[in-house]
């Protein structure tokens, strides 16, 4: 042993580290390896660098770091020998990528390399460049490369089309050099230099629409002919697989046929022929078969092929879904999702046997029939498709219920015949699966019972029945509770039975029972168990002989933990104590919910840009949502605002309110008027409670005084829209910001401090400027305690086709005023509304109540690199800024 | 194109790996990682794909070693378990009924063989003869190699004497 080289060979490092135990004791013998090696390097040990390169590599494997090693392999590469040069090439491709710096040095030594007379030793560099090579070692080496493409040797020709491929991939503009040399390989007789040569081909097809359109003109017959003369070869047992010679070649063949033959006629004549006997000559029994009947099918779609060869195709992928093995059926469901585009009715013919793949046992294969079934349905078969599907989300399992319940209700949706059909249909997946139901779903169903006023009865008698028998499926209750308060009594009065329907009885106590039933329920979450208290509530109207029993009910509630429902509680118990009265009116029917608005909104919500006016109502996400609820109803009330949890005041603002509120809080109405409105509305029930009120703060709220005009003013947003969400349980009502729903609720309590309201008034949005070509909105938010700031958040809408780029607005004010501009959120403004830019202000109005606020501004902007320059006053601020 | 080839045992150690696509250090441990985890926990009869980060895992069994190739998702998966095949095949006949040890203690000829076999991320050579030549070849370049310098040495050892 050389009395220099210190440390172990290899094959006793591995074997030390083969026998630690733990990480740590690993973790030791690889550190002192490193530090010999580490040790060795600063010596510039030679005789030993080759193995602790090879030592470096299987560290490198075990996942340490080795960067100290890689200028090692730039050594052994510039030695002469080949075992140093192998071991070195072979470093330098584990231990380095593309992007590391270092290898940019290696790249003259691969020059050299490429010039070897020995034929090996180019291979190597070959090998190396084909795997590593980064944009510019490919520039730079280029010519080499494709000089050794007409080299004699075989195995250098098949490396070095090999390695065109990686030049080509990172440099797609050296394609043009290589069209002429790739289609002279495919004149070879030798198989790996085919192989490579197709490859290359396909890859050329690929990088330039030149090589493609040259390919096309040169290749077609050449790989129909290599295609031939491998699917006719005799028994070849060097290329033999499984009674197949050289599936390979046959694969990559046809693979760069598709390129030739797509989108044109006449290549795609050519290869009918040879496709169609590869499609009916090539042996199914083995996977080697398979892959190359799977690669025919592909080409046979992606080409211009004849509708028979078509057919011919189809055909093979529902054998291939019949086959056993599960990797055949998978590859054809992928197939068919492709086909599908192609050639739908050929594929719905297998319908009955993708079904089947629906319910595989493997998770893989499920997921590609589901996603293929969902391409499948349409109006005629939904019913019976769908009726499949429902009978295995009973048996399915519990990780793939999720995705079959949300692609069953998207297809019920999507493809319902009939309003009865749908509701039969969701009321089934909903007690399979309520657990899996999104929200939107469920919330659609209750805007088309809504709707339909000949169904209600049935509906909600069914969902009395679904639910005795899977009281945990959330969604479900909720529905139920839903309906059961809405039509309690066509439940129990069996109104509008349908033909068909079994006969039911239902008491008046059964119906409440369900509903404290789901109260009660350890399941239930916080809005079931809202919504659970409102259908009492409204139970409690509908059969007044439970009112009793309904207030114990919510009196036990009222001592609740969760402060949503306390507060809800409370305020029912006050409802049936103390408002007799009003009880009925308060608690009716909701109107029918628009189900084109829900619609609306649902697409909406995922679609983030609003058209232009709608930005201008609506008060920006930045405004503390201090919008009151009866007002948000008024947008046609979609079903997310109606049950919202926020809105304790929902039986008020789905009755009749809607209207007076409007006219209450409408802006240019003084108090007088709307005094005057009490005394003539005797339906409307917000009037109502006004009138019932004893308390000074609703004399407050009624006389012309300050807080008045406070409600009044934010009152002026007719028009706003932005509910809170759904599952927002924010608890607004409690909140200093919350200027709307308090009142109400005071009203009801009989307490009031109506104070705060006054403290962060809400302004409605203005449109400050308008041209043909330019909108500007202005919204406006307050921060408690500084009266005179305000933040103006003004967003600017192109009404022209053509971007604006440069865009810049500039603003004065008044000398009483002082202005502060943000910067814009951006220079450029999209054409035609998609989009806007938001800039923020900030002014003080020093002589706040004074004098109003005032605005000279000017907008400078280029189209096609025009300037423009548009100005304009803004003298419509709302009062009190 | 195939992106990686990876090897690894039921235990999850990395036998052998080849990246065809740029990954960073980082990138490599957490694909190890995560993919290894996928496949050791599926059941031998499901199908051998796993559908990962928008390519497609390609997967198969010898005995404790798993032999797995990520391809672009429009590539043909049963090709590509012919190709692990003939890379076994291939392995098997170059160390004479391959096991896990032999991968471990000549990983370096187990990465020499996948050279001769694929470049770029893809098919270079379709007959086992014609690769076995080439890497026999390449050793005996090395064995005579290996044989002139200890003849060397021993002249020098001799003259030093």
């Amino acid at each position: 042993m050389n009395p220099f080289s210190s440390g172990t060979r290899l094959r006793d490092m591995i074997r030390a580290i083969r026998a630690c135990k733990t990480a740590a004791e690993e973790r030791a013998v690889v550190r002192k390896e490193c530090a010999a090696i580490r040790a060795a390097i600063s010596e510039n040990d030679q005789d030993y660098r080759h193995r602790n390169l090879a030592k470096l590599m299987f560290i490198h494997m075990l996942g340490y770091p080795t960067h100290f090693g890689q200028m090692e392999c730039l050594k052994l590469i510039a030695s002469a020998d080949f075992p140093e040069k192998r071991i070195g090439y072979l470093g330098l491709m584990l231990l380095l990528d593309e992007r590391q710096e270092v290898l940019m040095l290696v790249t003259n030594s691969l020059k050299q390399d490429l010039n070897h007379s020995n034929q090996f030793i180019v291979g190597l560099a070959l090998c190396a460049l084909g795997n590593i090579c980064s944009a510019e070692m490919a520039r730079d080496l280029a010519p080499e490369v494709e000089r050794l493409l007409q080299s004699r040797d075989p195995n250098i020709k098949k490396k070095a089309a090999l390695c065109s491929i990686r030049i080509i991939r990172k440099v797609p503009d050296l394609a043009e050099n290589f069209m002429g040399p790739a289609a002279g390989l495919l004149k070879e007789k030798h198989h790996g230099v085919l192989i490579a040569g197709v490859q290359l081909c396909t890859d050329l097809c690929k990088a330039s629409t030149e090589a493609l359109q040259y390919l096309r003109k040169n290749c077609t017959d050449g790989s129909i002919r290599i295609l031939r003369d491998v699917s006719n070869s005799p028994y070849a047992p060097e290329y033999d697989i499984s009674g197949i010679t050289d599936p390979f070649l046959h694969i990559r063949v046809l693979k760069l046929m598709r390129m030739l033959g797509q989108g044109d006629a006449d290549a795609s004549e050519y290869m009918n022929d040879i496709l169609a006997q590869v499609a009916t000559k090539t042996e199914s029994n083995k996977n080697a078969g398979n892959a190359i009947l799977y690669e025919c099918v592909e080409t046979i779609m992606g080409i211009e092929a004849t509708s028979g060869l078509r057919v011919l195709a189809i055909n093979i992928l529902g054998r291939f879904l019949s086959n056993r093995d599960n990797n055949i059926r998978y590859v054809a469901l992928n197939m068919l999702m492709k086909a599908f585009t192609v050639d739908p009715q050929a594929v719905q013919r297998h319908r009955s046997t993708i079904l089947e793949c629906v319910k595989d046992s493997d998770a893989s294969i499920r997921k590609r029939a589901l996603e293929l079934v969902y391409l499948l349905v349409n109006e005629t078969n939904v019913q019976p498709l769908t009726k499949e599907l429902i009978d295995y989300l009973e048996v399915s399992e519990q990780e793939f219920k999720e995705d079959l319940t949300a692609k069953i209700c998207s297809i019920i949706e999507k493809y319902s015949p009939d309003k009865l059909w749908y509701i039969d249909q969701m009321l089934k997946v909903l007690s399979e699966a309520g657990n899996y139901v999104k929200d939107d779903v469920w919330h659609a169903l209750i805007v088309v019972v809504s709707n339909a006023s000949d169904l209600q009865g049935y509906t909600v008698r069914s969902l009395y029945r679904a639910l005795q028998s899977s009281p945990e499926q959330e969604s479900l209750v909720r529905v139920a509770v839903w309906c059961i308060g809405e039509y309690g009594e066509m439940l129990v009065n069996n109104v509008g039975v349908l033909d068909g329907e079994g006969p039911i009885t239902v008491t008046e106590s059964d119906a409440v029972d369900v509903v404290e039933a789901a109260l009660r329920h350890h399941s239930s979450d916080i809005t079931t168990r809202a919504m659970s208290l409102i259908s009492l509530l409204k139970l409690s109207s509908r059969f007044p002989p439970t009112t009793e029993r309904i207030r114990e009910i919510i009196t036990h509630e009222k001592s609740s933990l969760l402060l949503e429902l306390q507060q809800r509680s409370i305020e029912f118990h006050a409802i049936i104590q103390k408002h007799q009265n009003i009880k009925s009116s308060l608690l009716e029917r909701m109107p029918v919910l628009d189900e084109s608005t829900y619609v609306r909104k649902k697409v909406g919500s995922s679609d983030a840009a609003f058209s232009a006016d709608k930005t201008g109502q609506r008060v920006s996400s930045g405004t503390p949502v201090s919008i009151p609820n009866g007002v948000a109803k008024q947008q046609a009330a979609p079903l997310v605002d109606l049950l919202d949890l926020s809105s304790d005041d929902v039986p008020v603002a789905s009755s009749s309110a809607t209207d007076f509120l409007n006219d209450l809080l409408g802006v240019d109405l003084p108090s007088q008027s709307s005094s005057g409105v009490v005394s003539t509305g005797t339906t409307d029930l917000l009037m109502d409670l006004l009138s019932i009120g004893t308390s000074p703060a609703q004399n407050d709220l009624l006389s012309p005084d300050n807080h008045t005009s406070s409600v009044a003013t934010s009152g002026k947003i007719p028009s706003v829209s932005s509910p809170p969400s759904v599952k927002g349980v924010a608890l607004e009502t409690k909140s200093p910001h919350a200027s709307g729903p308090s009142p109400v609720l005071d009203l009801l309590d009989g307490l009031s401090d109506m104070s705060f309201s006054a403290e962060n008034p809400t302004f409605p949005s203005i449109t400050a400027f308008q041209s043909n070509s330019l909108k500007i909105t202005f919204t406006f938010t307050k921060q408690p305690g500084k009266p005179q700031v305000t933040q103006i958040k003004a967003s600017f809408t192109n009404m022209s086709s053509n971007t604006y780029t440069d865009f810049l607005f500039q603003a004065a004010v008044p000398k009483f005023v002082q202005l502060h501009l943000d910067p814009a959120s951006s220079n450029i403004l999209p054409a035609s509304g998609n989009g806007s830019i938001t800039q923020t202000l900030s002014v003080t109005n020093t002589q706040l109540g004074q004098k109003a606020l005032a605005m000279r501004i000017r907008i400078a902007y280029k189209v096609n690199n025009q300037d423009m320059l548009e100005q304009g006053q803004v003298n419509n601020f709302p009062q009190g800024l | 194109m195939i992106n990686f080839v990876l090897l690894f045992s039921r235990q999850g150690k990395v036998r052998l790996t080849k990246w065809y696509s740029p990954y960073s250090q980082k990138e490599r441990s957490k694909v190890i990682r995560e993919l290894s985890g996928a496949i050791l926990s599926r059941g031998p009869k499901l199908c051998k794909f796993v559908e990962w980060r928008g390519c497609k895992v390609v997967y198969r069994r010898y005995a404790s070693l798993y032999f797995c190739m990520c391809i672009d998702s429009e590539d043909n998966e049963l090709e590509i378990l012919e190709i692990i095949h003939f890379f076994v095949e291939i392995l098997d006949r170059y160390f004479g009924s391959v096991c896990e040890l032999d991968l471990i203690f000549n990983f370096h000829k187990a990465y020499y063989i996948l050279d001769e076999i694929l470049i770029a991320g893809e098919l270079q050579e379709s007959s086992k003869k014609t690769i076995a030549r080439l890497i026999a070849a390449q050793d005996s370049l090395v064995e005579t190699a290996k044989e002139q310098a200890n003849s060397i040495s021993n002249v020098i050892a001799q003259a030093t004497k």
